[in-house]
């Protein structure tokens, strides 16, 4: 029983950890960035319940609500070839985390939405503005100051779900440490190490979107 | 001139008919109080002559043009209609100033300089230039209805609408923005005004209108009505009120 | 070279599929009894308890379960432990499912006004009495929506566990794609899977939910 923990094996390979920890970084933002233009799309169509819009978000909501992350990844990357569509790892990993980051945040920017007090519509509307102008200049901003919380909560989530994209060789944190594990046999080590590191990594990227947070959508200059 | 003619006007919501033929008249520079028991139908009038509400029956005329409940007519009509509601509605994310500034620059498309100027202008008009740079939830109840009158006035509408505007104030904040509204009148601004202020009412008003069950039951120069109340249903109310 | 029918495929996959609604059961009910422990500890007035929960709350929510169960299994293995990949799953889902719900349910007890801890404790109640008579059956009702919507959580975290090698329908799944060379069938069916046991569940929290907005309205 006196296993000799040794963790030289990855100080020597610390810059592939630190390419995976980039990777999980950039895949995260990709998927927030894109995925919440996604979701302020859907969650203003189905707020307003626009035609065929507002259904196509449900259905594509409830697909990716109430199934696993890798198989939805597993799906794009080993069924879609079936139909042509080629991707290879890092593609279909970046697709899978828009497309749930999508989902997630058409529900979460709706309730931002609907938690608008009618009366702030009706003073935009009562100043000649139409429903355009409306969203944009006075609702857009407060409603997603109120969910961004939950939305930071849900990006964290998300990338930390990311790690399954090492499973069809997406090279983000996850995929290093299991190269390094394959290398060097120190398991635990590597994957103690990669676990602090994500955990360093959540508590980073939600003190950045909080900063991002108050930056752009408080936007406060008091 | 008639700036508002409003003729048997009917609204219902549902089954319940809460305006029942509906007719006035508004010249220009006119200052026209509200008042009624509260369901009497007073701010739904209001709404309907901002285009917030549609109405049923009836012919209502802005300045020489027909309200016509379509969409597209929605915009010009309150470009000419400036309103003013109970719980000021500021924009919470946007500046005093800012909150003046928005509707001019997106909807009228005046450049940058003059809508500053303008938001200065009018803030100064309520006495609050000082809070250009305030928002919303660090000015007091007063203050924020005064912005939300600079707001409106930012539009240059013809006639501005006043929906109980001092109904959710603390007593002693009522008096700073009764005042701008009697600068207002004096100005020679066109005002409707629904409101509970009797003696604001009767001193600035030129025109009161009761309103009861609906309609229009009693309609003249305040001092009138007040002292000389045509119906039972206005002497009673005039007493519960005063 | 063996020829697969669709009911093959199919019949397989319903195997894996009870096997994760199995883990999925196991897990939810050994979490929750466990995450009520956390909760305890998490909102007790002792602070080296209180900090430790949340130490604990703050590691699983903040790395990846496939994280956990690495290190559950290798870390098991170091200590001469030889563990099966179900344990594994089970034990790892079990701490998860535990961090998660004691949070949820911290939340819920939290958002209670705090005049109910005060009107109970001027009625002389200790803080058990106060937890069990005023706190706890307040909180249950405000925390069955998101409960149940962390159980679909659950349900999908089982997909993880099949890459520590239990077979479960994600597992099931990869095997039999690789065997037919069928994964957009294969993978669409396991989808699917999912989807049955995981619909039901958010649309029933969606109604409780509703519902409890009714109540609470009234």
């Amino acid at each position: 029983m006196a296993y000799q923990f040794s963790f030289e094996a990855i100080a020597s390979n610390w810059e592939l950890l630190a390419r995976g920890v980039a990777l999980t970084v950039v895949l995260t933002a990709i998927g927030s960035f894109v995925g919440i233009i996604i979701g302020t799309v859907g969650a203003v169509s189905r707020a307003w319940t626009l035609p065929l819009l507002s259904q196509v978000f449900t259905v594509y909501i409830e697909c990716v609500r109430n199934t696993p992350f890798l198989v939805q990844l597993y799906f794009i990357f080993f069924g879609l070839p079936a139909l042509g569509v080629k991707l290879n790892g890092w593609e279909a990993s970046v697709l899978t985390m828009v497309i749930n980051l999508g989902a997630y945040s058409t529900e979460i920017i709706r309730a931002g939405v609907m938690s608008i007090p009618k009366g702030l519509l009706e003073a935009a509307e009562s100043l000649a503005m139409n429903r355009w102008q409306a969203l944009r200049y006075v609702v857009l901003r407060p409603a997603l100051k109120n969910v961004w919380p939950a939305l930071c909560s849900q990006i964290v989530i998300v990338m930390l779900g990311s790690s399954v994209c090492s499973q069809i060789a997406a090279q983000e944190l996850t995929y290093a440490a299991n190269l390094i594990q394959t290398q060097t046999f120190r398991a635990f080590e590597i994957y103690l190490t990669s676990t602090l590191l994500y955990l360093m990594l959540a508590v980073l990227v939600r003190k950045c979107l909080n900063q991002i947070g108050m930056r752009f959508i408080e936007r406060r200059k008091a | 001139m008639q700036l508002i003619c409003v003729d048997e006007l009917h609204k219902s919501f549902g089954d319940l008919e809460v305006l029942k033929g509906v007719s006035f008249s508004v010249k220009e520079g006119e200052v026209v109080a509200i008042i009624g028991r509260s369901g009497s139908g007073k701010s739904t009038l209001l709404r309907v002559l901002n285009g917030l509400e549609s109405f049923g029956d009836g012919i209502v005329n802005i300045d020489g043009k027909r309200v016509s409940g379509l969409k597209a007519d929605l915009i010009p009509l309150r470009l000419k209609v400036g309103m003013v509601f109970q719980q000021f509605n500021l924009f919470p994310h946007l500046t005093a100033g800012e909150n003046v500034m928005l509707a001019p620059k997106v909807v009228k498309k005046e450049s940058r300089e003059h809508v500053t100027e303008l938001a200065m202008e009018m803030l100064e008009r309520v006495g609050l230039a000082d809070k250009f740079n305030a928002y919303p939830d660090q000015l007091s109840g007063g203050q924020q209805q005064r912005v939300a009158i600079a707001r409106a006035l930012a539009m240059r509408p013809k006639v501005l609408l006043c929906d109980e505007i001092t109904s959710a104030l603390d007593p002693e904040l009522v008096d700073e923005v009764l005042e701008v509204v009697q600068r207002l009148a004096a100005d020679g601004m066109t005002l409707i005004m629904v409101t509970h202020e009797m003696r604001f009412a009767r001193e600035v008003g030129d025109t009161l209108i009761f309103m009861h069950q609906g309609k229009v039951h009693e309609m003249g120069a305040p001092e009138e009505l007040f002292t000389r109340p045509q119906t039972p249903e206005l002497a009673s109310f005039v007493k519960s009120v005063l | 070279m063996i020829q697969f029918t669709l009911w093959d495929i199919v019949s397989h996959l319903l195997i894996g599929m009870g096997w994760t609604v199995g883990l999925s059961f196991a897990a939810f009910i050994l979490g929750s009894t466990a995450g009520m422990v956390m909760l305890f500890a998490r909102i007790s007035p002792n602070p080296l308890l209180r900090q430790l929960a949340k130490i604990y709350i703050e590691f699983f929510q903040g790395t990846p379960l496939l994280m956990q169960l690495f290190l559950l299994f290798f870390g098991l293995a170091l200590m001469g432990i030889d563990i099966s990949a179900l344990a594994t799953a089970l034990i790892g889902l079990t701490l998860f499912t535990s961090a998660y719900l004691a949070e949820i349910w911290r939340g819920c007890v939290e958002s209670l006004p705090f005049g109910q801890w005060e009107a109970s404790a001027s009625l002389a109640m200790n803080r058990w009495q106060q937890m069990r008579y005023v706190i706890i059956p307040q909180a249950v009702r405000i925390s069955l929506p998101p409960t149940v919507g962390f159980s679909v959580q659950v349900v999908k975290g089982t997909a993880v566990t099949s890459i520590i090698g239990f077979m479960e329908i994600t597992k099931t799944g990869t095997m039999i794609a690789n065997a037919t060379f069928k994964p957009m069938l294969v993978y669409g069916l396991v989808a699917i899977g999912y989807f049955l046991i995981c619909f039901p569940l958010s649309a029933f929290a969606r109604r409780v939910e509703r519902r409890s907005y009714a109540t609470y309205m009234r």
